[in-house]
């Protein structure tokens, strides 16, 4: 049954895929991009990576494909077509694609339990976690205790990508600004729109809640920093799309939205120096309680909400940087 | 036919892989690149999944009558490697609204025209 299910979402999605590669639409290739990643969701979930799942729905149905249509908003909605196909282009991609297949026959067969993935750290991570960590969720114990050091980088990437966003759009913000309050404030704004905006004011506090409860009940269930500070982001984001980008900014101010990006990031730090003063290693939360399951509870907590805090800011301010800049 | 049905996800992935190869090399347009690039991305992430995943086992969450998991570290990579992919990017599609500001085309001929032109 599963490989029926399974099948045909892939099936699904390499049509999509090539959808995309034909059409020159590319407001509707973005929103194809939207369908891609939905079926990606529902794929991980099938594959019983549910976290992954969650994360993927509201990344790549959500924020990215807002990105991507804000982008287009400043830039242009139409490729330029092409004559034919790029038959080089082709050849390449064909040449390659024929030798990673080749690779695949010396792979383990699907959900093989003997694959050798499954013999080194996996199977260690499943049977001492549990008493180790004292998490249900073993997905959120790896994440945040046994690669720590993982998370801890990866969250500083976030940080890096979204300073490198903020000095290529906010330059010039200061004129952009003044110019659109001398025109018409907020053009974008769907005032008019009224069932959108009844829904909305229905749905946004929905999303933030369950953005909470992704939060905190990431230890027992499926969720976490990550994936909840992915769907904070997109009910604020739902908010400035339906009511204006200004009337967002007065409800966080970018420089509160700045301040918490590194504030997400200084407390998983911290976390980590805190577990060095009291006597572990960084990173070590059991040196932070009495208790060692207790203290890797506290430390898996705290930077948890730190992961939280800055994915949620980042994507918001990468969306405000976007949508702030005016079409030149 | 148990090979095609064993190796099936893994074509999948390297048919995904290929098609944002192709999008990225053969598209002249800049976001078009783009989105080729996060296909090839989710192939990847399609990929070790795919590896994750034991024959009958849950998802890596403890609960009672359940003893066979699915491997959680391949989640964990790829859970992170997805938000950090939309990070990167909104960096690069950030650089393409700079370049349609700059130049005022995001098409790779009319840019290679308007270099070569002084």
């Amino acid at each position: 049954m599963i490989h029926v299910v399974d099948m045909t979402l892939l099936a699904f999605l390499a049509l999509v895929a090539i959808a995309i590669t034909r059409m020159t639409n590319l407001f509707a290739t973005s929103v194809l991009t939207g369908v891609y990643s939905l079926l990606m969701a529902c794929i991980f979930t099938v594959l019983d990576a549910v976290d992954v799942a969650f994360t993927e729905a509201a990344v790549g149905a959500g924020i990215s494909t807002v990105l991507f249509l804000a982008t287009l908003s400043l830039t242009t909605q139409r490729e330029k077509p092409q004559r034919s196909p790029n038959w080089k282009a082709l050849c390449v991609a064909l040449l390659t694609g024929g030798a990673l297949v080749y690779g695949t026959f010396d792979m383990p067969h699907f959900g093989d339990p003997q694959a050798p993935v499954h013999q080194h750290v996996g199977p260690h991570y499943i049977g001492v976690s549990p008493t180790q960590i004292g998490v249900p969720n073993m997905v959120t114990s790896v994440l945040a205790s046994y690669r720590g050091y993982d998370t801890l980088g990866e969250t500083a990437v976030i940080f890096t990508a979204c300073m490198a966003v903020l000095l290529l759009l906010q330059h010039e913000k200061r004129r952009d600004e003044q110019s659109a309050v001398e025109e018409k404030p907020d053009k974008e704004a769907m005032e008019h729109a009224m069932i959108l905006r009844v829904q909305s004011k229905f749905f946004i506090p929905l999303i933030l809640l369950f953005g909470l409860y992704v939060q905190f009940h990431g230890d027992f269930g499926p969720g976490g920093g990550f994936q909840a500070g992915v769907i904070f982001a997109a009910g604020i984001i739902l908010y400035s799309l339906v009511n204006g980008l200004d009337k967002a900014r007065q409800i966080i101010p970018p420089n509160v939205l700045h301040g918490l990006v590194a504030f997400g990031l200084l407390l998983y730090a911290g976390t980590g120096l805190a577990s060095l003063f009291m006597d572990g290693n960084f990173l070590q939360y059991r040196a932070l309680a009495e208790e060692a399951t207790h203290g890797e509870h506290i430390g898996i907590l705290l930077i948890e909400l730190g992961v939280g805090v800055t994915v949620a800011t980042v994507m918001t301010s990468m969306f405000f940087s976007f949508s702030g800049r005016r079409r030149s | 036919m148990s090979d095609a049905l064993g190796l099936y996800n893994y074509w999948i992935a390297i048919f995904l892989m290929m098609v944002g190869f192709y999008n990225v090399i053969a598209s002249g347009n800049l976001v078009k690149k783009l989105i080729g690039l996060s296909i090839f991305q989710t192939s990847v992430f399609l990929l070790y999944i795919t590896m994750g995943k034991v024959k009958d086992g849950t998802a890596p969450i403890l609960g009672d009558g359940y003893d066979t998991f699915s491997n959680p570290l391949p989640h964990v990579l790829i859970l992170t490697a997805i938000v950090v992919g939309i990070a990167t990017t909104a960096v690069g599609l950030a650089l393409v609204v700079r370049i349609q500001e700059h130049f005022g085309t995001i098409e790779e001929d009319e840019l290679i025209a308007q270099e070569d032109s002084p």
